[in-house]
């Protein structure tokens, strides 16, 4: 690794401070992405704010759901009573993710934070768009390897299917904002003009001409927390994640439903998917559809055909325009207990 | 804000700057291309580049022990284990959190040492594979090992048996199924799998503490 700075901090203001200071400097939770990708020199940091002294990993009951502290270490997360009774989708999500060990590492926020796997943006010999930004405007770093998308035309199986531009088909890797984008989760954050709230579907971005941007953060804003609202889709939640092997791998396509049912007919419902853009994928328009529809094959394949709209292959990821749909009916199966 | 952190940058070495870092890095150039004289020289100046580098205090507990170190903000747990404190037991093997080989618990919790700065173990306690045994007594995981020959070359035992133990303490080793889910991080490349199964899944039935 090459050298950096390390400063440890103890609040979130001293955090935001420490971030804003100079450029190149990054908070560091769990490490687990972070220091892979400084190990990889995909970024070089001058300073790095050691945060994970910051209280800020409690997971607490609120009058209108459950809070998540930004710290709370994904494997805490999963096994927490409330969260498996309340929200199972997220506990499925965040067992879905990653090893037994990074799990006890990894954070919610860091998890958020986490970039793409893409092979291009993790070789800083091939060009890559949002690794080394064309434009630089208001972002922090420098370019680092040559521009361009290495994906587009190239080895492309594990990328974007929806939302993707000229300039990236990247997809967001993460499990556990697959079930938050879901479950209208929101994202409480501090920055150096203060305290603000966005939902969690607002948090990621599509790539459009800034590739570079994975979220919406502002520069030195800091996750406090994730709020999740309290649901009727307890009893009819799945997560279904489609890979290369059983487990410890990223999702080609997953999928995650949560349901509340009346007897065989839906009457609300959460639909996202990851591994097939930019962001988690929600699917409120096939959502809308659902509602009130009787749970059988015939609405699951009609919810999968408008699922599909607009959806674009780009090779070797072509597959996923059928994965993906296919992936859809099992999950709504397998959440409404047809299978 | 000053007091709300620890920032180490102008603390420790105050002498050591960028300038003297190229001084110190030229000489050891020079050295370099005269061996073997060179290479001899090169090994002792080492600690002087190193400590070119800003130098921060750390404070952990190892296997028991209290460590008060002074270190560099890019070494990782492992790193400090097996090049600092000679416990080669953690083993490195992809170095990048894909591998397990460098599993150690910390405060407990199974971790990845290679993904994990040092640094931010501070005021922590870590267990690696040499602080398993009790003695001469071997942990009942590594008798397990041992029994169903629960590997062939060995290199990622350290890091199965230390995934294998918190595997069983999370109670997530109900079944061979369970296991294998729970262990997918620790990848054996002889592939060993089917009787690191069983090693665990006799100690979980066998009821001895881990």
């Amino acid at each position: 690794m090459n050298p950096f700075r390390y400063t440890r901090v103890t609040t979130p203001k001293a955090a935001i401070a420490a971030v804003i200071q100079e450029g190149g400097t990054y908070f560091l939770a769990g490490g687990t992405n972070l220091i892979d990708l400084v190990k990889r020199e995909v970024i070089l940091p001058e300073k790095l704010v050691d945060i994970t002294k910051l209280p800020l990993a409690t997971i607490e009951k609120t009058a209108t759901g459950i809070r998540i502290g930004a710290l709370a270490k994904n494997s805490a997360v999963a096994d927490h009573a409330l969260v498996q009774k309340q929200f199972p989708l997220l506990a499925m999500a965040l067992n879905a993710g990653a090893s037994a060990q990074l799990r006890n590492m990894a954070t919610v926020g860091g998890n958020m934070m986490q970039r793409t796997r893409c092979s291009y943006f993790y070789d800083p010999s091939m060009p890559c768009n949002k690794r080394s930004p064309v434009q630089s405007g208001p972002d922090k770093g420098q370019p680092n390897g040559p521009a361009g998308c290495g994906a587009i035309g190239g080895f492309n199986r594990m990328h974007a299917i929806f939302g993707g531009s000229g300039k990236c088909i990247a997809v967001h890797p993460s499990d556990m904002c697959v079930a938050l984008a879901a479950l209208d989760a929101r994202v409480n954050v501090a920055g150096p003009k203060g305290e603000r709230t966005i939902p969690f579907t607002d948090f990621h971005r599509l790539p459009g001409d800034r590739p570079q941007n994975d979220n919406t953060l502002l520069p030195g804003e800091l996750i406090l927390s994730v709020d999740l609202p309290t649901n009727a889709f307890a009893e009819h939640s799945h997560y279904l994640k489609v890979r290369d092997r059983a487990s410890y791998a990223f999702a080609l396509v997953s999928v995650g439903v949560g349901l509340k049912m009346n007897e065989n007919t839906i009457q609300e419902a959460r639909l996202a998917m990851g591994g097939v853009a930019h962001k988690p994928w929600r699917l409120t328009e096939v959502e809308q559809f659902l509602q009130g529809q009787p749970a059988t094959e015939v609405t699951f394949r009609q919810a999968a055909t408008l699922a599909m709209k607009g959806a674009k292959g780009y090779g070797e990821n072509d597959f996923k325009l059928t994965l993906a749909p296919n992936a859809l009916i099992d999950a709504l199966k397998t959440a409404t207990k047809t299978a | 804000m000053a007091d709300e952190e620890t920032s180490g940058g102008e603390i420790e070495n105050p002498g050591s700057s960028r300038r003297t870092f190229l001084k110190q890095s030229t000489a050891l150039a020079a050295l370099a291309v005269t061996p073997p004289a060179g290479i001899t020289a090169l090994g002792n100046g080492f600690p002087e580049k190193a400590a070119a580098y800003e130098l921060l205090p750390l404070q952990v507990e190892i296997n028991g022990t209290v460590q008060k170190l002074s270190i560099e903000p890019r070494v990782t747990l492992l790193d400090l284990l097996r090049e600092q404190l000679g416990l080669t037991g953690t083993k490195k093997g992809c170095d990048h959190g894909q591998c397990g080989a460098c599993t150690v618990h910390l405060d407990g919790q199974r971790i990845n040492a290679c993904l994990t700065l040092a640094l931010t173990t501070e005021g922590s306690q870590v267990t690696t594979i040499e602080g398993l045994t009790k003695g001469d007594t071997l942990h009942p995981m590594q008798e397990a090992f041992i029994k169903h020959d629960g590997l062939q070359c060995g290199y990622c035992t350290p890091g199965q048996i230390m995934s294998a133990v918190a595997c069983i303490r999370e109670g997530h080793a109900d079944s061979p199924d369970e296991v294998r889910e729970y262990m997918s991080g620790n990848i054996c490349r002889c592939g060993a799998y089917a009787n690191i199964v069983n090693a665990i899944m006799d100690v979980k039935q066998g009821g001895a503490k881990v």
